[in-house]
């Protein structure tokens, strides 16, 4: 679906990709991870159709970004970092503009266009002039240029910035909503969003790929196993020494308890979920909750860039 | 095509719906107004021909001014605001970019330019003039206008910033503008060349007077698809930077 290979970047003699190598699947939404100047936007704006690689290949639905380009870019939508929006148009008036850009008009165009303002719960601001917009609308009116046209592949460089709370958690749904319809390549710094959002990872340290794989998969890379947290009926004393017992976990935590429930955090092996939880059952302990730690994903990010730099 | 038209009709919307559009055309009538009433009609008896003469003389000036301040805005300010990439993203190749951009901008200009009709027209009060030497005026008018609107385009395609393609435009239409200066101090062939190149001193003249030059037709859109070609090699290369 998008391939690239030994793809780089040099500024000047100033490499900003070197030499990348990955692949995302079909329907997949990929998370381009990585600190301020680690080369996710150059590879963004790569696909994007936006900047010429120096070297390497990349590949949209098999057809190069270079000397195919007319045919990824039908095949793409792409939100930049600052929204591509005229300030001076009307929010229908500018998704009609962008859906005609890409070859759309009439009735085809209008049945995308409400859909698109279905989807990113524009409907509230269609007749507004975007210049008057809050940054979270202006952003969604930014991904719905970028998917108006229904392309195959999104392609969103930060999507996240400069949102407050409620607007990340809006954005995160909008994103999430694209799945299914869209194979949806992001950047951006708000890993514990990322993480909710995204299927599989990428993560880049100065210009090359540090790690891939999904959330889990990082974690093993990284040696640290899988955090969990579980709630469950029993002392706290006999609920530490047999959780201490069991093969599959790492460590314990006895977070606290009130009225025999108590709340513990593990660290174990990163399949032992299921042998933990039948073994807790057939102990007689309560299982009332087991729940993998969701913001995990800064710590891997964090080990990986710093295990990269201490072995330079 | 449809890209085309689409660019076009945007770039018009973006004429009424921003103070640039309203801030030009009033200047630019504002002026041609003054100018007709100050110096072209002036106090004393005069042939109507030459009051329509001195009309076109005057109007040629504002029209070139008209013109950079609409083209310098033409492609600096999307990548001053980041809108290119929306261009750039889309199935859209740079011939119909970059013309998109210079026809509103022409087609608003040519707006402008009818707009003063009435002063000629005034004319007619107490005088006669042909509507040929009418005709002739305005279409050098609009030649005139399209290369500098072309010059100006080249000058947004190459400046990061509008100011700076004002800057860069206005000096290239001067360098144009004095390249008869320049050929008068110069020997043969060069003093031919510079001549010929210069944006008003041979060309303008004849349909000013209210002749349709085909040499200064010829070279108007010489010029015009010049630094359209110009603009169109400067955005290919900035697509991939």
């Amino acid at each position: 679906m998008i391939a690239g290979t030994g793809l780089t970047k040099l500024y000047g003699s100033k490499p900003a990709v070197q030499a990348l190598d990955f692949e995302i699947a079909r329907g997949e939404i990929v998370g381009l991870l990585g600190l301020n100047g680690a080369g996710k936007t150059t590879v963004l704006r790569i696909l994007g159709c936006q900047l010429l690689p120096t070297s390497g290949r990349a590949t949209v639905e098999g057809r190069d970004v270079v000397s195919e380009s007319v045919e990824v870019r039908r095949r793409i939508g792409y939100l930049p970092e600052d929204a591509p929006l005229y300030d001076e148009m009307r929010v229908v008036a500018f998704l009609r503009f962008a859906a005609g850009l890409r070859g759309l008009s009439g009735k085809e165009a209008d049945r995308r266009i409400e859909s698109t303002l279905d989807l990113l719960d524009l409907r509230e601001v269609r007749g507004q002039v975007i210049g008057t917009l809050s940054h979270g609308f202006r952003q969604r009116v930014g991904i719905g240029q970028a998917i108006v046209h229904e392309p195959p592949v999104v392609i969103l460089d930060e999507p996240f910035t400069g949102l407050d709370p409620v607007q990340i958690s809006e954005m995160r749904t909008t994103v999430s909503n694209l799945r299914g319809r869209h194979t949806v390549v992001l950047s951006s710094h708000n890993l514990p969003e990322v993480s909710l959002i995204c299927d599989r990872f990428l993560l880049m340290d100065e210009g090359s790929l540090a790690a891939q794989g999904t959330e889990e998969e990082l974690a093993r890379q990284l040696g640290r196993g899988l955090t969990v947290t579980l709630e469950l009926r029993g002392q706290a004393g006999a609920v530490r020494s047999f959780l201490e017992s069991r093969p599959e976990v790492h460590s314990v935590e006895v977070a606290g308890g009130e009225d025999g429930i108590q709340k513990v955090d593990l660290r174990l092996l990163e399949n032992g979920r299921e042998d933990l939880a039948r073994a807790l059952v057939e102990a007689g302990f309560g299982l009332l909750e087991m729940s993998p730690h969701r913001h995990e994903l800064d710590a891997i990010f964090l080990g990986l860039t710093r295990g990269e730099k201490g072995s330079r | 095509m449809r890209s085309l038209g689409l660019i076009i009709r945007r770039e018009l919307a973006c004429y009424v719906h921003t103070p640039l559009g309203v801030i030009v055309g009033a200047c630019v009538l504002l002026a041609d107004g003054l100018l007709f009433n100050a110096f072209a009609l002036g106090s004393g008896r005069r042939f109507s021909s030459e009051v329509l003469e001195d009309f076109f003389y005057f109007s040629s000036g504002t029209t070139v001014i008209a013109a950079l301040f609409l083209a310098m805005r033409l492609l600096a300010e999307e990548r001053q605001r980041g809108t290119i990439s929306l261009l750039f993203s889309s199935p859209v190749n740079e011939w119909q970019i970059v013309l998109g951009k210079f026809f509103s901008a022409q087609l608003f200009l040519s707006l402008l330019t009818l707009a003063t009709l009435y002063m000629p027209a005034l004319i007619f009060v107490n005088g006669r003039v042909s509507l040929g030497h009418i005709a002739a005026g305005y279409l050098g008018l609009l030649l005139l206008g399209a290369a500098a609107l072309a010059m100006g385009t080249f000058a947004s395609a190459v400046a990061r910033t509008q100011a700076a393609a004002a800057i860069l435009a206005s000096a290239l239409l001067v360098t144009f503008l004095i390249f008869w200066l320049l050929s008068r101090i110069v020997d043969p062939p060069l003093r031919d060349v510079l001549s010929y190149l210069a944006l008003w001193d041979k060309h303008f003249p004849p349909f000013m007077r209210g002749v349709v030059s085909a040499r200064g037709a010829a070279y108007y859109l010489s010029v015009t698809f010049f630094f359209l070609l110009a603009s169109v090699r400067v955005l290919e290369s900035r697509r991939w930077r």
